[in-house]
């Protein structure tokens, strides 16, 4: 399969030292739905960022489907569609003129920017307010109003920071439907976010960068397979005074209504219904404590965080 | 991004800085003309009985070639300025970086955006004037001329303003600072020929002298750059200089990422 973005041995030192990005090497495989994770100043926004040439490279090569961003740097921009984490359009115009004037950025003639920008904007839901000034719209319709500009000249490599962050529930699942929808249509989506559940639910493989290294980077399958353990919460049929006690389970009573339990990876989940059935515990419903990633992302970020704290520890012992 | 898609780009800049000024016409349009009528019913009219001729001309008459350059530089300056360093401040800029579109056709949209504010305002002080001298225009080629090579001058001046400026105070510093006193002693009220020997020398280091005059010879049929013994090919030929200073400073700022890229 051809890469839509690969990344070679990136590096971006800020002024002042400071090393956002440590070399990281990164691939993505056209058609791919990629999250790319990892905790505030990570990483993530520079990475982005040096793709999209908002930002300068240390080093390092940067090729978008397969085209060196050096070399041919009109050509790999044109493939390109970038939503970026803050609104950055000027609120006082109108919307349509702003996703308009987009397409004409990237050089399609008046007719076209015209047809294209109202073809997004109808699948965006934004079209009925083309005519509205940008700062009368709500959190939620500006960040549509970012997709539909960022998707106006067709691009077959999508990036979004943290597209859905400060967005309501409704809207949210209105915007994985709609991405999900481009992804069938074959544009590659490349996705940070703060939202685990959103990686997730949407995307097929994973890279989690952490103090400007990529710590992991796998399918999403492989990396929730991984997990060691879970922790369900159950809804009691009646309540409980304190903790069953059970064997193979260890478990904590949250409220006299609900119980936690924690379940090993080689454990199966009727095993805990019998034991609690033997008890006569009855259980009405269960859900995840917390998501699957979540609980995997801070073991990983932890570890990593503990690796480096042994790694200058020993460096202080050889001093 | 082919000759044709550099087109529609620049198009589209061009377009959307005309419509930016035009909806703002009040403060953008309408200001500078009511100021130059208080200019002429102050100085022109009210002070200006007192002075008597200018090189042979009204007072009125001499004045009006000086306010029309004086309204072209300052509109077509703090055009570009405001409008930039606006898209900078709220990023706005960056719908534009993440496109193909090259720096040079950024910079022109620019340009020519201020200079379309340009011409608008010159008509506009013109057709004020009318009502406080008679306006026979000598040389209408010459006249456009240079009211469209200082608002490229000008324009392409405010535009590296911008990039550099990281604040709002940095927008003020050099239209206050530079360009207004430069205005003023430029001849835009007065003829050099006033001034004892020592500062009509200091004037001719001013290069809004040669602009003023050079309209002046437009509108007037004469000017200073006669007295000066200086043609009005030299005089254009300063203002060019100066484009291609200035517009070739702000490409390669530009194209560094001088105050757009971190």
């Amino acid at each position: 399969m051809k890469s839509a973005l690969s990344i070679k041995n990136l590096v971006k030192t800020y002024p002042g030292d400071l090393q956002a990005l440590k070399g990281i090497d990164l691939e993505v495989e056209q058609g791919d739905f990629f999250a790319l994770l990892g905790p505030n100043g990570a990483g993530k926004t520079t990475t982005i960022g040096v793709i999209s040439s908002l930002v300068t490279k240390t080093s390092g090569q940067i090729k978008v489907l397969g085209i060196d961003i050096d070399d041919n740097h009109s050509l790999a921009k044109k493939q390109l569609g970038v939503v970026g984490q803050e609104v950055n359009f000027n609120q006082f115009e109108l919307v349509g003129d702003i996703v308009r004037n987009q397409a004409g950025y990237h050089g399609l003639n008046f007719k076209d920017s015209k047809k294209n920008a109202e073809y997004f904007m109808r699948r965006l839901d934004i079209w009925d307010r083309r005519n509205e000034k940008a700062r009368t719209l709500s959190g939620g319709m500006k960040r549509r109003v970012m997709v539909a500009k960022a998707l106006v000249n067709k691009p077959k490599l999508l990036i979004l920071d943290e597209p859905t962050a400060g967005v309501d529930i409704e809207l949210r699942r209105s915007l994985w439907d709609f991405l999900s929808e481009m992804n069938e249509e074959g544009v590659t989506i490349i996705l940070t976010t703060h939202y685990l559940e959103e990686a997730e639910r949407l995307c097929r493989n994973i890279a989690i960068i952490d103090k400007g290294d990529i710590i992991e980077n796998t399918s999403m399958q492989e990396l929730l397979a991984r997990l060691e353990k879970e922790t369900f919460v159950l809804d009691l049929d009646r309540p409980l005074k304190e903790s069953p006690s059970m064997k193979d389970f260890n478990c904590k009573l949250q409220n006299p209504l609900q119980l936690s339990v924690t379940i090993r990876k080689d454990q199966e989940l009727n095993a805990l219904f019998n034991e609690l059935s033997n008890l006569g515990v009855g259980v009405l419903s269960l859900r995840n404590e917390t998501g699957r990633l979540e609980e995997l992302f801070i073991n990983l970020v932890d570890q990593e965080q503990e690796e480096t704290e042994n790694h200058n520890e020993t460096l202080l012992e050889e001093k | 991004m082919t000759f044709s898609e550099q087109i529609n780009a620049l198009l589209t800049i061009v377009r959307k800085e005309i419509h930016r000024f035009t909806r703002i016409w009040l403060q953008t349009l309408v200001s500078p003309a009511i100021m130059i009528i208080l200019y002429f019913v102050t100085i022109g009219v009210i002070i200006g009985s007192r002075i008597g001729d200018m090189n042979g001309f009204h007072f009125l008459q001499w004045m009006v070639p000086g306010m029309i350059m004086m309204s072209v530089i300052n509109n077509t300056y703090s055009n570009v300025l405001s409008s930039f360093f606006s898209i900078k401040f709220q990023k706005s800029v960056e719908e534009l970086l993440v496109t193909p579109v090259p720096s040079y056709v950024i910079l022109t949209g620019w340009v020519l955006g201020g200079v379309a504010r340009g011409l608008v305002v010159a008509v506009l002080v013109a057709l004020v004037s009318l009502p406080f001298a008679e306006l026979h225009i000598q040389n209408w080629p010459l006249t456009i001329l240079v009211i469209v090579l200082t608002s490229i001058l000008f324009s392409t001046g405010g535009f590296l303003n911008a990039l550099f400026a990281e604040s709002f105070d940095d927008v003020s510093i050099v239209p206050t600072f530079i360009l207004t006193p430069l205005s003023y002693l430029g001849g835009i009220f007065y003829s050099i020929n006033m001034l004892p020997d020592f500062w009509r020398t200091v004037s001719y280091a001013n290069p809004i002298l040669y602009m003023v005059n050079a309209l002046r010879q437009g509108v007037l049929g004469t000017s200073d750059l006669v007295s000066m013994n200086m043609s009005i090919q030299f005089a254009l030929f300063m203002i060019l200089f100066f484009i291609i200073i200035l517009f070739s400073l702000s490409l390669w700022f530009l194209n560094k990422g001088k105050g757009i890229r971190t």
